[in-house]
């Protein structure tokens, strides 16, 4: 099964190198997120498989297209002479197959991988932390300093794409960008009547993956994205209007800066408790409990923080995206 | 056992690809999806060392004994949603080279500057 996967992930790989129409390439890109993401449910790494679902096949996609639409759709054909990079490619595909030939085989049971660490999460995390999913107890908990950082790279990144994209400086060298006569509003009935039915569903399961993270796959970070591509799929369909009267950007800034904060917050509340940083058995006064109060604060965090940040990104490209349109509106009265 | 590797050579060729893209061609956008290539089948990898054969999933239930390696899941899960960020603030930098050169073409983005300096 996972050979046929491997297989069809390598076709898709040579098509996007052959693809020369940036549209057709995101579409494969979609493609290609899906088929990962079914190879690792077939793995076994459910948890990963529905990221990769919502961010390899729906997130980045979206992204993708954003931009397209703002930069133009067509490559130009390579003029450029690709034998060096053939040469160091080639001779870097050598020395790494050299490099593997020494590891374990696919699925070998006594990989040094599993002797370290790994038989300790699997054979005590119930006792320590009291919760069914092993994944969510070493992100939320073994390694939930780790997870703070992450979670701070997420937020910084969010922060550098609404100042990259929001500046006076963009907006007044935007009117070089002609954009593609694209938008949806008013066209596609079938899908705005769809989505208008699917959208509350896909929120509330968002929030039911968000809850839901400690008993089977999810969590916060794919609660976030889930939460998030609702909003993106509404935005692009019924306009930045509608859906910016709920989620106005500076209402998401801040959601954004407080999940960050929840998540620091509990940190600082087990130093205060006398604990060390993130250990969340000082929160009460029995350990397990502690530990689902700061598995539940922290998951909050990180889905309020992923969310808030997908959408600062999509609304900041958005933004840019109308400006010139809006622009371009006006000439003719003048 | 002829086949124990096969994971790492699709691996290593999908990687090999992301890399070709990022060097050969001239567009920001396709280096970027190239990138994003690259980066999953470093993804690709983690959780293929993570399998244990006749595991299952790392949750936990009566009954199972073995469990595929958690280690790996748990970090190649946040490393999607900071791979998406990170491109974000990518394709950021890209829209704004549009909005300064008219361009995303490399070979055009260089001539231009050739011109100015």
């Amino acid at each position: 099964m996972n050979i046929v996967l491997l297989t069809f992930l390598l076709i898709v790989a040579i098509a996007i190198i052959r693809t020369r129409d940036l549209f057709a390439v995101t579409m494969l890109l979609s493609i290609y997120g899906l088929l990962s993401a079914s190879f690792f449910v077939t793995l076994d790494a459910v948890d990963v498989a529905f990221t990769e679902a919502a961010v390899g096949a729906g997130i980045s996609g979206l992204l993708m297209l954003v931009a397209i639409s703002i930069t133009g759709r067509k490559e130009q054909s390579a003029k450029r002479k690709p034998f060096i990079a053939l040469l160091v490619v080639s001779l870097t595909t050598l020395l790494l197959f050299y490099g593997i030939s020494d590891m374990p085989y696919f699925g070998a049971t006594d990989a040094p991988i599993h002797n370290h660490v790994a038989p300790r999460y699997i054979q005590d995390s119930m006792g320590e932390v009291g919760i069914p999913n092993i994944v969510t107890s070493v992100l939320a908990t073994y390694r939930a300093f780790d997870t703070f950082g992450e979670v701070v790279v997420i937020f910084t990144a969010g922060i550098g794409v609404f100042a990259l994209l929001s500046s006076s400086n963009a907006h007044s060298q935007a009117k070089n960008i002609i954009p593609d006569q694209n938008s949806m509003d008013k066209r596609h009935l079938v899908i705005r009547i769809v989505t208008k039915i699917l959208f509350p569903f896909i929120l509330l399961f968002a929030l039911y993956v968000q809850f839901h993270g400690d008993f089977g796959p999810g969590g916060g970070f794919q609660a976030g994205v889930v939460f998030a591509a609702a909003v993106i799929l509404y935005a692009m369909l019924f306009g930045m209007k509608e859906a910016t009267k709920v989620f106005s950007q500076s209402l998401v800034q801040v959601v954004a800066a407080i999940g960050v904060l929840l998540y620091a917050s509990v940190g600082v509340a087990t130093l205060l408790l006398g604990g060390d940083f993130f250990d969340y058995n000082s929160l009460a006064s029995d350990p397990i409990a502690g530990q689902h109060i700061g598995i539940l604060v922290i998951e909050l965090g990180v889905g309020c923080t992923v969310a808030a940040v997908m959408m600062i990104i999509f609304f900041s490209f958005n933004d840019l995206q109308e400006q010139p349109k809006a622009d371009n509106n006006k000439e003719p009265e003048l | 056992m002829i086949m124990g590797h096969f994971n790492s050579w699709v691996v290593i060729i999908l990687m090999m690809i992301g890399l070709y893209i990022v060097i050969a061609q001239g567009n920001l956008i396709k280096k970027l999806v190239g990138l994003t290539l690259f980066q999953t089948s470093v993804f690709i990898f983690y959780i293929s060392m993570a399998n244990v054969d006749g595991a299952t999933a790392p949750i936990l239930a009566q009954g199972i004994t073995s469990y595929s390696n958690p280690l790996p899941h748990a970090l190649i899960l946040t490393a999607i949603v900071v791979g998406i960020a990170t491109t974000a603030v990518g394709l950021a930098l890209v829209v704004r080279i549009k909005a300064a050169y008219g361009s995303i073409e490399e070979d055009e983005i260089d001539a231009i500057d050739k011109q100015e300096g």
